[in-house]
């Protein structure tokens, strides 16, 4: 892989206007994501982040506006084929199966993956078996690497919130996924499980080489992180730029400040 | 061993096993989720690759080779192939700070490093400078190393490999590792052990290989351990208390040790693997018996009771059957029926099921804590060592068991009592002197080769041996009432309640004492009793926490009163501190115990105020993060005073 930022464009999204009713959610927001880099979009509340990622993996269809993924160009996308085609994702506020152990949860990541049929799997035998130990084998890995060992038979409702956000991490990496969208991983979360959530965060770009588009509201982090930052404010693109120039950028403080401008 | 002539170093204990015990498990690591093995001759094949690599790395004969991480079988098997080369393994403790690392390293000496993960290699970068005899690092974890200059870095997957590929490629080498191993004797030093110090920078106890095995015989035949025991390593690497007891202990009788997933998970692994030999310091004991209690709290009405009834029961009759002692019938059936309710199933969930013998030793268990533990039916016995001793000066039988002792002298021990009471002793695996510190070893070890323990004791009529205290801190109030600060924390302690207590009375009017709340017991009392709270320190400074806290120390007091000897001893005055005492702010040591004088200049000012009639007084503390960053923790902090009980003496009076 050459340099993270120089990468072709993976995914780029070209002039979306989403609109609920009178609400004007998102107007004309146009950029990309390159393979391999950390894309931040940022911005203050009800700049049109989430939806913006809800446009991304087919949740939200846009009233207008292209997306174009791995070349191929779509009107809207859709869930099921963007998950299949890997984009994955994690929720704002955390969407697990609360009744579900870790390992468990993790393992409904991998259900794209599963080539045997109902009754295959029902048998547990032979084949399934075989498969099935091949996608333990992949959330055992996933489990090492976030270091959640001692939570694999715990039901994700009794985990503290930090570390079910992790778990949803683990579960969006079990699709073993091209592009990751991670809404507000570090919400809520304390000092020390930031910086173990930027670590993985850095890690999994690293190490597996996976491309990253995350909405974030800690600047730190977002400095930390990032290699180019998209800045919107009430469902319009301001800035659009590496995270240091963003920082200085004067329609962006006055966004973040409430400076009428 | 009487099959052969006995070996002489830890390498020629290995090749021996992979002899007589060739398939059967030595090492256990839980690693994705799955407990995979290697058998003593698969250990004896990864050790011979090992010492060829780090032979190639320039690793010689009488050079120090350091060992930072947790319980991983390649970071024991990184001892024994040191060791095969004639090398001096120097293991450290995995969560020292960067600085305390550099100063053993530096201290000792070290030619080559090996090192668990990414954290270690950080810390050992930040003190490089200072390391100019530093060669090379082996890292076992890849995470996070990917992208560091790997000058002198080498990941030991790589290091093994090549010494399998050597070994393959030019068979002379087998004969070279025969060699190696011949040259080893029993005045090789086997290990330098740091100890964490109570006081002043760490001392390297230097161990000969045959004195250390011949002390190992005497405790396994002890405890006629073999090759079928079990057992869990969970206690720190470079502890004495996991190298001699679990490492070395394992290597001649050949039973296995497992290693657990992490360091969150022992608790889980204990259950699993069903240890049939455990050892632990008090605190471990404490720690569990605290969870237990919390758990129980939390338990529904009935099972609440069932629990209490027979935990009483077992504290009335427990300890009599596990010593074998008469009882009668009705009681025995009782006990039988409890068994079934309450102490396996405790048991089990604790992963105790299993215990053979377990120990526990490093600092005095409270009474109670103690024959908590044997009254549900686990053999826990207690042993007094230190790193000095290699292995044991006291420990108990089967059967010969007491709470308020440490048991009967281990074979070919020597003990004497000095006259200001502190215990000497001789013993075979004793250590041969410090590392590069010839003045500490002067005052360490008499003229006459006895070793001094720094603790005061007495052996009683039955020739048990009774430690009472640290000799240096055994004190008396003005007033001449004998004041053994320990014997107060540990009474103070046993209460869930109560995390660490530290207390002050040499040459003083009466006794004080400062407190750390527990915060798992308190906050969940504080949450049933909706004691609202934002922070340790609020917590620690509530007043029904305080309250609390009092009724605990009257019923100390009350303990305290019954005794003659320690009736003058009562706590007066009281502070709850506003942070928990710390390894990183060197208030505790690296194995968790209180560094008494640090703590008394550290507080100076919180004990002054416990001597002068103040009802409040502020304190701003220096904390140290884990990176090494600093901050302060400041809180206005209230004292509480406690009426004295009347000792039993006067009320007859």
């Amino acid at each position: 892989m050459t340099n993270a930022a120089a990468g072709e464009t993976l995914l780029a999204v070209e002039e979306i206007c989403l609109r609920f009713g009178g609400v004007q959610a998102l107007s004309e927001v146009s950029f990309d994501i390159k393979r391999g880099e950390i894309r931040a979009i940022i911005g203050p509340n009800g700049a049109g982040k989430t939806s913006m990622l809800n446009v991304i993996n087919g949740f939200y269809r846009p009233n207008r506006g292209v997306i174009r993924f791995r070349g191929q160009s779509f009107t809207r996308m859709r869930p099921g084929f963007a998950a299949r085609n890997g984009i994955a994702r994690t929720f704002q506020n955390v969407a697990l199966f609360r009744g579900m152990t870790t390992l468990d949860n993790l393992m409904t990541g991998r259900t794209l993956k599963m080539k045997r049929g109902f009754f295959w799997q029902l048998l547990r035998y032979g084949p399934a078996m075989d498969e099935e130990i091949e996608h333990r084998r992949a959330v055992e890995e996933i489990i090492d690497f976030l270091e959640i060992e001692a939570i694999r038979r715990v039901p994700v409702g009794r985990l503290p919130y930090g570390l079910q956000k992790r778990v949803e991490l683990g579960r969006a990496l079990a699709t073993e996924p091209e592009l990751l969208l991670l809404d507000e991983p570090m919400t809520g979360m304390n000092l020390e499980e930031k910086e173990d959530m930027c670590r993985f965060i850095l890690e999994v770009n690293a190490q597996f080489g996976m491309t990253i588009a995350l909405i974030e509201h800690d600047m730190g982090v977002v400095m930390d992180l990032s290699n180019r930052v998209v800045v919107l404010d009430y469902g319009r693109k301001i800035a659009d730029d590496a995270p240091a120039v963003v920082k200085q950028d004067p329609a962006v403080i006055a966004a973040y400040l409430g400076v009428a401008g | 061993m009487t099959d052969a002539v006995t070996p002489d170093t830890f390498p020629k204990l290995l090749t021996l096993n992979a002899r007589r015990f060739a398939g059967r498990p030595a090492f256990r690591l839980k690693d994705r989720g799955i407990w995979r093995s290697w058998t003593w001759s698969e250990v004896e094949r990864e050790v011979r690759a090992y010492a060829v690599g780090l032979s190639r790395l320039g690793l010689r004969r009488g050079q120090v080779f350091a060992i930072i991480g947790n319980n991983r079988p390649k970071l024991y098997w990184s001892f024994l192939a040191a060791q095969w080369l004639g090398a001096i393994p120097v293991p450290l403790y995995a969560d020292s700070i960067a600085d305390e690392i550099g100063y053993v390293l530096n201290h000792a000496g070290a030619r080559l490093a090996v090192v668990q993960d990414q954290e270690q290699v950080d810390k050992i970068l930040t003190v490089s400078e200072q390391l100019p005899v530093l060669a090379a690092v082996i890292y076992e974890e890849p995470r996070g190393l990917r992208d560091y200059d790997h000058g002198r870095l080498y990941p030991m997957d790589e290091i093994l490999a090549s010494g399998h590929r050597a070994l393959a490629e030019e068979p002379s080498l087998e004969a070279w590792l025969e060699a190696e191993l011949a040259n080893g004797t029993a005045d090789d030093i086997c290990v330098i052990l740091y100890t964490s110090g109570t006081t002043g920078r760490p001392k390297g106890v230097q161990i000969l290989s045959g004195r250390a095995i011949a002390a190992v015989s005497d405790s396994i035949a002890f405890d006629r351990f073999t090759e079928r025991d079990e057992v869990l390593a969970y206690l720190p690497l470079a502890w004495a208390g996991d190298h001699y007891l679990t490492f070395c202990q394992s290597l001649y009788a050949g039973f296995c040790v497992s290693c657990p997933e992490s360091a969150a998970t022992v608790q889980e692994n204990m259950r699993e693997i069903g240890p049939t030999y455990y050892f632990g310091p008090p605190r471990v004991f404490e720690t569990l018996l605290t969870a237990t209690t919390v758990r129980m709290a939390d338990a529904g009405a009935f099972k609440r009771a069932i629990y209490r009834f027979f935990i009483a029961f077992a504290r009335r009759h427990g300890e009599k059957i596990l010593n074998g002692r008469e009882v009668p019938l009705h009681v025995r059936l009782c006990y039988a029926l409890g068994r079934f309710v309450v102490y396996e199933p405790l048991k089990n969930a604790l992963g105790f099921s299993r215990i053979r013998v377990a120990y526990t030793a490093g600092e005095a268990i409270g009474p109670d804590l103690f024959s908590f533990f044997r009254s549900i039916g686990m053999n826990l016995k207690q042993a007094y060592g230190q790193t000095e001793t290699f292995l044991l000066v006291a420990s108990q039988a089967d059967h010969q068991v007491r709470a308020d002792t440490v048991g009967q002298l281990m074979p070919r021990v020597e003990v004497r009592i000095a006259e200001d009471g502190e215990v000497q002793y001789r013993s075979p695996g004793q250590f041969i002197g410090y590392f590069r510190d010839a003045e500490k070893t002067a005052q360490a070890i008499t003229p006459d080769g006895f070793v001094k323990t720094g603790d005061a004791g007495f052996l009683d009529k039955t020739g048990h041996l009774h430690i009472i205290d640290r000799s240096k801190d055994v004190g008396h109030l003005r007033d001449g009432a004998l004041f053994a600060p320990k014997f107060i924390e540990n009474k103070l302690k046993f209460f869930p309640n109560i995390r660490e207590a530290v207390a002050f009375g040499d040459g003083r009017d009466y006794v004080t004492c400062l407190l750390n709340i527990d915060l798992t017991a308190v906050g969940d009392w504080a949450e049933r009793n909706d004691v609202v709270h934002g922070s340790y320190q609020e917590l620690a400074g509530h007043d029904r926490v305080i309250a609390l806290l009092a009724e605990h120390v009257g019923a100390v007091n009350r303990d305290l009163a019954l005794e003659p000897a320690t009736a003058g001893a009562q706590i007066r005055r009281f502070l709850v501190l506003h942070k928990e005492l710390d390894a990183d702010d060197g208030e505790l040591t690296r194995t968790q115990k209180v560094r008494r004088r640090f703590i008394a200049e550290r507080y100076a000012k919180l004990v002054e105020a416990l001597y002068s009639g103040v009802e409040t007084v502020e304190a701003a503390t220096e904390v140290v993060f884990e990176d090494g960053r600093k901050g302060t923790i400041s809180a206005r902090i209230k004292i509480y005073d406690m009426e004295p009980v009347a000792a039993l003496a006067e009320l007859a009076a």
